[in-house]
């Protein structure tokens, strides 16, 4: 941590491109993406990696430095990344392409339904930086990413949790055929499913732990803050259940319909991305349709533009990190 | 205290001004660099001496007055470089020496990248990179059309050049003849994933400017004279052409030992490394 000269005090810094999202002292894995990748590439030889000057902060400058032949720097380049990865999709290769959240949602989109989505090519597009994972400010905080990627049709997303889920998530992703949507996590990243059993699978949902009076409802990060808000609120607050949806789109609206009617528990859908068209607002489109209307509660970004800063002053004002869902959680309980 | 800026000017000692404008850049953005323990300081050293001659004898501005209608519009179209505009920002006195402390941190006015509504002076959010020529099309024509003769500069870096964006705003500003309007291009040679050439090769530039339609220079942006003879240049040529200087630049430059470091997008300073390369700066201007 860096000391205020003047002062002597620790002082919270905006957290660099580099950094990574884990805590102190958490059991992290080294570029979980780059590895896997590596590793489905040795036995499939239509993968290639692409990227728009950024592949040593989407850790596929791991699967650059195994295959340089298969690997393809496209420059700072969005549009043509997109676009050229269709290209090469179309002659038989299955790209993985690199950039943050916010140029492939944002910059690149046209060219990602257009010239992908719209032939169903098989593209996987792995962002690093989704949502609130930086303190740069709205010009690298990819709030509504999952928004604008599911009003794609035939466009699967996909929001691991950890380390153990995307070296899952890349194998999984590279065999299914059609465009992919994936949140990465990269640098040193941390892992927690691992002690849980868990086994991602395309398009399931999963129950991670059971509790009689919260089920919160999460994907990427946020499965992490639900299993420790759930830890700190296990003394007698409350008994917190854990429902992981990894898939986004196609939503595994049985299961979660089945687990949010069970037990009159408050639904609380918990999310790393604004309130407007994520996560929380397909549950609530599922519930309805279903006929079901439980207690609902959203804990995800505001519908704003958020602030510059450090990540861990930014999580607690927005109402992600731990100590603020817990806080949100004992008022709705209330 | 506030360093007062140095008398703006043309006279007999302006190049010795001017370098001295530039080494205060220099310390500035090192002492907000020791602030967050990290930050684009290769960047900042190198640009340093473009920043200077902009803030400190081309821009036409009232340091108390950054939105005053007559300005010139400065673009910080590369948000990262946040750090060496506000180091020009400060000596040009448009905001004060001791904000420096606050850089990066919560609640400051000094975001790690440019914002719009964070800072006075700023005038475009930039950061994701390529749009800040864009814009400068857009506020080229708009003066124009209200008959202001206030230039706009949009400031960016060589990475930007690999954005379609920038050309597609290269070959409008030619096309609307906006001669009021001046490109300047830090060619540190360095993107995030390595050398610039490597990543998409750009070169050669003047050629590419020139067959857009645009009046070209290229000078050693290190070298004070040459910019400030660019930027002299640029603002009187009589064509109605929009303007590029093209600079090329040393990251680090100015501090011998940061200059030599491995490149990289973020070149690595040890925590004792910011006063040190503050004490070089210090004992280059006892010897002047
Ligand atoms: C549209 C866009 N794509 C990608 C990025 C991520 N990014 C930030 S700086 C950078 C390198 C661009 O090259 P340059 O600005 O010349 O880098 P520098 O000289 O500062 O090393 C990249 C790819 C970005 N900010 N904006
Ligand atoms: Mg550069």
């Amino acid at each position: 941590m860096n000391v205020n000269v003047s002062t002597g005090k620790p002082r919270l810094t905006t957290s660099a491109m580099i950094a990574s999202i884990a805590e102190a002292g958490q059991r992290t894995k080294a570029a979980p993406f780059g590895h896997a990748l590596c590793k489905v590439a040795e036995e499939r030889a239509d993968i290639v990696g692409m990227t728009a000057d950024l592949s040593k902060y989407t850790d596929l400058h791991i699967f650059a430095q195994a295959h340089p032949e298969r690997f393809f720097q496209m420059g700072m380049a969005e549009q043509l990344l997109m676009g050229a990865a269709g290209g090469m999709a179309k002659e038989g290769f299955v790209p993985f392409a690199t950039t943050y959240a916010v140029f492939a949602s944002r910059r690149a989109y046209d060219f990602i339904h257009q010239v992908i989505a719209e032939e169903h090519l098989d593209v996987k597009i792995a962002c690093a930086l989704p949502g609130l994972t930086t303190g740069y400010g709205p010009s690298h905080q990819a709030t509504e990413d999952i928004a604008i990627m599911r009003g794609i049709p035939g466009m699967t997303i996909v929001d691991p949790c950890d380390a153990h889920e995307i070296e899952q998530i890349v194998p999984a992703i590279a065999a299914h055929k059609g465009p992919v949507y994936m949140r990465l996590l990269r640098g040193q990243v941390p892992l927690v499913l691992d002690e849980y059993d868990y086994v991602f699978e395309l398009g399931k949902a999963k129950l991670i732990r059971d509790g009689r009076d919260v089920l919160i409802v999460s994907s990427g990060l946020m499965t992490m803050r639900a299993l420790e808000v759930a830890k700190a609120m296990a003394g007698g607050d409350a008994d917190v259940a854990v429902l992981h949806v990894p898939t986004i789109k196609p939503l595994d609206e049985r299961t979660i319909v089945r687990e949010a009617s069970r037990g009159g528990r408050l639904v609380v859908v918990a999310e790393n991305h604004t309130v407007v068209g994520g996560l929380g607002e397909a549950v609530a489109g599922a519930l309805l349709r279903a006929g079901q209307a439980p207690k609902f509660r959203q804990v995800a970004l505001p519908d704003a533009f958020l602030a510059a800063g450090a990540l861990p002053t930014l999580h607690d004002r927005y109402g992600i990190s731990t100590t603020a869902m817990v806080a949100s959680l004992k008022a709705w309980l209330a | 205290m506030d360093r007062r800026p140095l008398p703006i000017g043309r006279g007999d000692n302006l190049l010795r001004d001017l370098s001295v404008h530039a080494d205060n850049i220099r310390r500035y953005a090192l002492r907000m660099g020791e602030v967050q323990g990290q930050g684009y300081i290769g960047q900042a050293l190198g640009i340093a001496d473009v920043l200077a001659v902009a803030y400190c004898h081309a821009l036409k501005l009232r340091p108390s007055e950054p939105e005053w209608e007559g300005r010139d519009r400065f673009l910080l179209s590369h948000g990262h470089y946040g750090i060496a505009f506000y180091a020009a920002l400060i000596e040009a006195g448009i905001i004060p020496e001791k904000e420096l402390e606050t850089y990066g941190c919560d609640g400051s006015r000094l975001p790690m990248s440019g914002m719009a509504s964070y800072t006075p002076g700023m005038e475009i959010s930039g950061g994701s990179l390529g749009q800040g020529l864009v814009i400068a099309v857009g506020m080229a024509l708009g003066l124009r059309q209200k008959n202001n003769p206030a230039f706009v500069y949009n400031s960016m870096s060589d990475g930007e050049l690999d954005e379609g964006s920038t050309w597609e705003a290269a070959m409008s500003a030619a096309h609307h003849g906006l001669s009021n309007l001046i490109a300047l291009v830090d060619v540190n040679r360095q993107q995030a994933d390595g050398t610039s050439v490597n990543i998409l090769g750009f070169e050669p530039l003047h050629e590419k400017f020139a067959a857009f339609g645009w009046f070209v220079q290229r000078v050693d942006g290190n070298d004070l004279s040459a910019v400030l003879a660019a930027f002299d240049a640029a603002r009187e040529h009589a064509e109605p052409r929009p303007r590029v200087i093209i600079f090329d630049t040393k990251m680090g430059k100015g501090v011998p030992f940061l200059e030599e470091r491995e490149k990289n997008h973020f070149i690595r300073v040890d925590a004792d490394e910011w006063q040190k390369a503050i004490a070089v700066l210090d004992a280059k201007g006892a010897v002047q």
